[in-house]
């Protein structure tokens, strides 16, 4: 089975990459292939990355409050282009009333503030072992 | 302080010690963990006595409080003549809706502002800009122009209240924005009070909220200081900033080390450019992070006042002690905050406020326990605002000038940590100073290093934080957050654009063109920003100007 690789990207203009560094260290430590995206990247540009880095997940990650903004647009350009075997999770400060909508948006999972990196790492295992 | 042959006997009796009394306690009762460690997993010792502490000298080390080498102090009376100024980092939503929120914390005994923008505002961007998208409000106030600027300070005499500015890439021309204000309410930029952030080192090394690269930045800043110093003398003109390396996840000695050295370039850089150090150097000021360990903490800001003075002193030559001072702000440690049991963190917030104020703070920030979530509500504000006021006026800690000077274990503590912000300086030094470090990821890495540690750390319980991994509760967490305008994006943009129609256009684009040419060349640019302020050019405009002319920062991508 080829490598697991995984696109962690941060959308808009928060600088808090703190959280998705270490997710992105501990993913890489876990043996995944991992691509991160830099600050300051628009929904259209981790769209194209993904497509061409050819990643099997993407991490998005906002502790800025934007997230409902610019999660749903990444999420709306993968379905206009079509794409559905990409799994998307997400991380960042996000109330408990919008996990739900990022859920419906299509979102696998949000991961928040506490959650083991294991916790991260299984995921993405499950995913590989699909 | 014991003599010398007194610490030999200390240190032989310390032993003894160890091999009878100690040892049969362990014996019977071991210890709870293998290692103890701070926050910063730095090694804590079982006890502290005085031979940890064999080369102290009362004078050389600490002094009294308002004397050299300012350990205990830079003030000589410290809080019992005036406590440290209250101050509550605010901003959300619309300028009407952050005016009424300042209005509100006054009323209830904040003793100064400080203003939190919104990432566009952050950035340079007004709020119509394709990068905005999704964030007007969210982190902070929206600014676009001078009118937003005006709303904000609607009804808040500027000459009576200091005001701080969390302001970086786009500095200058936030700054021209509040002195032009405060020019439009009658009052002279000599009169007016306050701190912009204007640390452009620490948003590369940590914080982010960069615009150009290095070069023109550092003549930006040095432009405002050398402006500052002769038209807006009662202003700190650049806050240097540990906050942001801690919150990226340093260590508290990392944030030591590296704020230092960020000051340090500064001064070098003003001092090239010809400036006077003993006209420039009184108006630095600093600001620190206040995270959970108590005592690292409190270690941390004593250092901090004794290295500060002595390399301005020796280093740099300044003659007048006012450059000696570190004079500083703390706000908690935001990263310490958790989004379960959100109410445990009214408590971290006041052990975290506690090690500012043992530890000589100027001002205060204290962190409202739902800011795991949002920006915090007014309930929540309040009760973090009674926080200080409780230390203040309830506690006793402000009784007293450095209560715990003297203590073996934080006089110790204290050394050590300088030590190591020494070596740390040392291996800066050797990358060719702060600019190259970081363009080379140095700051990055050791961030990124120390903040992957702290969370295995906590994955593997080695530290525990309460609610999170362990005391965990699982019930789902209720907590009303913040109430903003929806409507509030809409007004602010319909503003912007009634602006944009109202505005003497021509004389906009002519004032533009200016400060074009003077950033082109090498005239300070204060003025002329100024001037595109006064015509009612947007943050936007102004900054586009300067983008054009210095290009935008792309960092080194380090994980």
């Amino acid at each position: 089975m080829a490598k697991l690789r995984v696109l962690v990207a941060k959308p808009g203009l928060d600088g808090h990459d703190r959280g998705a560094k270490v997710v992105a260290r501990a993913l890489r430590d876990a043996g995944v292939e991992v691509i991160y995206t830099g600050l300051h990247q628009t929904p259209e540009q981790i769209v194209e990355a993904a497509i061409q880095e050819d990643v099997d997940a993407i991490g998005l990650s906002c502790l800025s409050g934007a997230h409902m903004t610019l999660f749903k647009t990444v999420m709306d350009i993968l379905k206009e282009k079509g794409i559905d075997d990409i799994v998307v999770t997400c991380g960042g400060i996000i109330p408990d009333e919008d996990v739900t909508k990022l859920k419906e948006m299509g979102i696998a999972a949000v991961f928040g503030p506490g959650t083991p990196l294991q916790t991260i790492v299984d995921f993405h295992r499950k995913i590989a072992g699909k | 302080m014991p003599e010398e042959g007194d610490i030999k006997e200390i240190a032989k009796r310390k032993r003894e010690w160890e091999g009878s009394t100690l040892k049969r306690s362990l014996d019977a009762l071991p210890e709870r963990r293998k290692a103890f460690t701070t926050t910063s997993s730095a090694p804590i010792d079982r006890l502290y006595t005085p031979d940890d502490t064999p080369d102290f000298d009362y004078f050389k080390k600490l002094g009294l409080p308002g004397e050299y080498p300012f350990t205990r102090g830079v003030h000589p009376t410290l809080y019992r003549s005036k406590l440290w100024t209250m101050r509550m980092f605010s901003g959300f939503g619309t300028a009407e809706e952050t005016n009424a929120r300042y209005k509100y914390l006054l009323e209830h005994g904040e003793t100064g502002l400080s203003v939190a923008f919104d990432f566009p505002t952050l950035y340079g961007y007004d709020t119509d800009h394709t990068m905005a998208r999704g964030e007007f409000g969210k982190c902070g106030v929206a600014i676009s122009s001078l009118k937003d600027m005006e709303i904000l300070f609607g009804g808040i005499p500027l000459d009576k209240i200091s005001t701080s500015m969390t302001i970086n890439g786009p500095a200058p021309v936030v700054w021209a924005m509040y002195i032009v204000a405060a020019e439009r309410q009658g009052i002279p930029s000599t009169k007016i009070r306050g701190t912009i952030q204007n640390d452009i080192l620490k948003e590369y090394i940590a914080q982010k909220s960069y615009i150009f690269p290095p070069e023109p930045s550092m003549r930006l800043i040095v432009d405002t200081f050398e402006f500052g110093s002769k038209e807006v003398p009662l202003w700190n003109t650049v806050s240097i900033s540990g906050y942001h390396i801690r919150e990226a996840g340093s260590t508290a000695v990392q944030e030591l080390a590296f704020t230092l050295a960020d000051g340090f370039e500064y001064v070098r850089a003003a001092k090239e450019r010809g400036l006077d150090v003993d006209e420039f150097a009184p108006r630095l000021s600093f600001f620190f992070n206040a995270h959970n360990d108590l005592f690292e903490e409190i270690a941390k800001y004593r250092a901090a006042r004794r290295i500060w003075a002595r390399e301005l002193k020796e280093t740099f030559g300044a003659k007048n002690p006012r450059s000696w001072w570190m004079r500083f702000h703390t706000q908690t440690a935001g990263c310490a905050l958790t989004a379960q049991q959100p109410e445990n963190n009214i408590v971290r917030v006041a052990i975290q406020a506690i090690a500012a104020v043992l530890g000589g703070t100027q001002s205060l920030h204290t962190n409202s326990m739902d800011e795991a979530y949002a920006v915090p509500s007014a309930k929540a504000v309040k009760i973090a605002l009674r926080t200080q006021q409780i230390i203040a006026h309830e506690s006793g800690v402000a009784n007293t000038i450095d209560p715990l000077g003297g203590s073996y274990f934080v006089e110790y503590l204290t050394d050590r940590m300088e030590e190591e912000a020494y070596e740390y300086f040392d291996k800066i030094e050797k990358l060719g100073g702060v600019i190259p470090a970081l363009e080379k990821g140095f700051f990055q890495r050791e961030i990124a290093r120390a903040a992957y540690r702290y969370q295995k750390e906590t994955d593997d319980k080695e530290r525990i934080i309460v609610g999170v991994n362990e005391f965990v509760e699982k019930k789902p967490i209720k907590i009303a957050l913040i109430d903003m305008d929806p409507e509030g994006e809409r007004k602010h943009l319909e503003r912007l654009n009634r602006l944009k129609k109202e505005r003497d256009q021509k004389e906009t684009e002519r004032s533009l063109d200016r400060l074009k040419k003077a950033a082109e060349g090498e005239e300070n640019v204060m003025p002329f920003i100024l001037d595109c302020v006064r015509a009612h050019a947007t943050l936007g405009e102004t900054c586009g100007v300067l983008r054009e002319v210095f290009g935008e920062y792309r960092e080194p991508i380090i994980y």
